[in-house]
């Protein structure tokens, strides 16, 4: 084929891309090098000020850090394994197989923040229908949303009903799309079904996973909705995330050469994080 | 030992299911209770714990002038965004991922893995790194605060979503298929239009709905790059979260929001039980 026509295909949208994104990102690349305040709205140049002040003064941000990295292991761990488990149940032939396969799509559908809105009233430590029905059956109310650690549970509680589903579409796509053979043997074999899915339909599902773990990973390391509307990062900062401290000293504070700062090396760390763990999962579950 | 799984599974679904619907429950209960049925103790099911009013859900359509919340145009709002940008990432999304499944791109170092992946990848930009170049940039060119403005920072949210889809999709459409087009004279874009896309319809569907879902759910951008002259569903019903709305008016326009895009949970079932989303997405 004319070697001409490709470019007609690809080049509309790559281009459209990269002419959306070249601009935001040369300019927070150059604004972080500037000391853009509310009190000096220009573009200076102040060199690598920022930097410094990132690396040597503000744990804050890097608390920040190892808290999403926290919650969105957690998360993406927790949605793993009941997202396996689900779509294993709804795989085969069970009662009401595609009713259950609706109800465990829908959440991924809903807005994140909306639903958020309803899962405050719904923690609500007086009035929320959670602490009414724990004391029914005696238990002490509990602050979900007042306590610095059970704050974080509550997060995590949230994005896992939230994005499970997502997982769950994931591995199930991936469990229809496996050949019929290798499970054919295993019952001629007399597998048990334990030995079954350690031998035969993990090892088949291992690329997939790492697929979906990552997929999971990149969304849930911008975790910021449901914190947001659920806590606002409080109490205190105890379930703020690094987008959400950005969004502070940027937008609220309007230190936007700071915050141009914390967004790209935030940026940096992100891509080399993902592609270390996208490396070490590779190595572990695949083992040829 | 197999009667035992059965119990377990089951009992798994059954927590699991409760665990997903609990909020809607909760959300439709709440929205028709009143202020006493609200605020004096915690209450569940109507006429039984309350007397249901429909307060909730006729302020919903009430101007703001007359004490309503008026859900209405930030509803046209974001379904002219997430059309828009959904349409337009299609569009460029399809074509670019139709050269990159079936030519070879060479340039320097680069393939067209590396184009693919560079697509892709624009998932892992976290939105608040985008929102502030962007946010100086629109109010540059002055399109902060606008439709058209919103369209535009979504088409980078939605079109890798659509290179993702539509690789793969068209990795597994036989490449037989264009070159019989060819041979029988038709030009690569007469291929492309007359035999390859009425080929790709699962596809497309696929990759729309995943477009109109991450468009339709986005919140951050939203609430950064507009204000007060258009105002997307999201972001009205955070605002009115954080103002003294009462929580039976919250519930309902919480569900009215959710609700269009719950219908396509079935559409995705449907493809999925077909297995046309097998390959789909992987």
């Amino acid at each position: 084929m004319n070697f001409k026509h490709k470019f007609v295909f690809l080049f509309p949208g790559l281009f459209v891309l990269i002419g959306i994104l070249i601009f935001p990102i040369i300019f927070t690349i150059r604004l972080s090098l500037s000391g853009w305040n509310s009190y000096t709205p220009e573009m200076n140049f102040i060199g690598i000020t920022n930097y410094i002040r990132l690396f040597t003064d503000d744990p804050r941000f890097w608390e920040s850090f190892f808290r999403l990295s926290f919650l969105s292991v957690t998360t993406v761990i927790l949605q793993y394994i009941i997202g396996f488990a689900l779509a294993l149940m709804v795989w085969r032939e069970i009662k009401f197989k595609r009713f259950f396969r609706v109800i465990f799509l829908i959440p991924m559908m809903t807005t994140p923040v909306i639903m958020t809105v309803i899962w405050r009233t719904f923690f609500h430590e007086s009035l929320g229908p959670l602490n009414d029905l724990l004391g029914r059956v005696g238990v002490e109310p509990i602050l979900w949303l007042s306590d610095p650690v059970i704050a974080k549970f509550t997060v995590i509680i949230v994005e896992v009903w939230q994005w499970t589903p997502f997982m769950f579409l994931l591995l199930l796509a991936g469990l229809l799309s496996l050949p019929k053979e290798p499970f054919l043997a295993a019952a001629i074999d007399g597998a048990s079904p334990f030995r079954k899915f350690v031998y035969v339909t993990f090892p088949l599902m291992a690329p997939i996973s790492i697929g979906a773990i990552i997929i999971r990973l990149i969304e849930a390391s911008k975790i910021m909705d449901t914190v947001f509307v659920l806590t606002s990062g409080g109490p205190g900062t105890s379930t703020e995330t690094s987008s959400f401290y950005i969004y502070i000293k940027g937008l609220r504070e309007f230190q936007m050469g700071y915050a141009a700062t914390l967004s790209f090396t935030y940026l940096v760390i992100m891509i080399i994080s993902l592609t270390i763990i996208a490396k070490v999962l590779t190595k572990l579950m695949i083992k040829e | 030992m197999e009667k035992f799984y059965t119990i377990l599974k089951y009992t798994f679904i059954t927590l699991w299911t409760v665990f997903i619907v609990a909020p809607f429950l909760w959300a439709v209960s709440t929205s028709f209770k009143d202020f006493q049925s609200v605020n004096s103790k915690v209450t569940y099911i109507p006429w039984l714990d309350f007397e249901p009013t429909l307060e909730g859900w006729r302020v919903l359509v009430k101007s703001p002038a007359r004490g309503g919340v008026d859900i209405v145009e930030p509803y046209f709002n974001s379904i002219f965004v997430t059309c828009t940008a959904s349409l337009i990432s299609i569009v460029l999304g399809t074509l670019a991922a139709y050269a990159l499944s079936r030519f070879t791109f060479k340039a320097g170092f680069v393939r067209n893995n590396d184009i693919t992946f560079f697509f892709i990848s624009q998932r892992i930009m976290p939105p608040i790194v985008l929102s502030i170049p962007f946010f100086i940039f629109l109010s540059t060119i002055g399109l902060l605060d606008s439709l058209l403005g919103l369209v535009v920072v979504y088409i980078v949210l939605l079109m890798p979503i659509a290179v993702w889809i539509m690789v793969d999709f068209f990795n597994r459409v036989p490449k037989e298929l264009d070159e019989t087009a060819l041979i029988d004279g038709c030009n690569p874009y007469q291929a492309f239009y007359k035999v390859v896309l009425p080929n790709s319809i699962p596809g497309l569907i696929v990759a729309g709905m995943f477009c109109i879902i991450f468009g339709w759910i986005d919140f951050f951008f939203a609430f950064i790059l507009t204000f007060t002259e258009v105002q997307l569903l999201p972001v009205k019903v955070v605002a009115l979260n954080s103002s003294i709305t009462p929580w039976w008016s919250l519930s309902a326009s919480a569900l009215v929001s959710v609700a269009p895009l719950i219908i396509v949970a079935f559409v995705v079932e449907r493809y999925l039980s077909k297995g046309n989303l097998s390959g789909a997405l992987k």
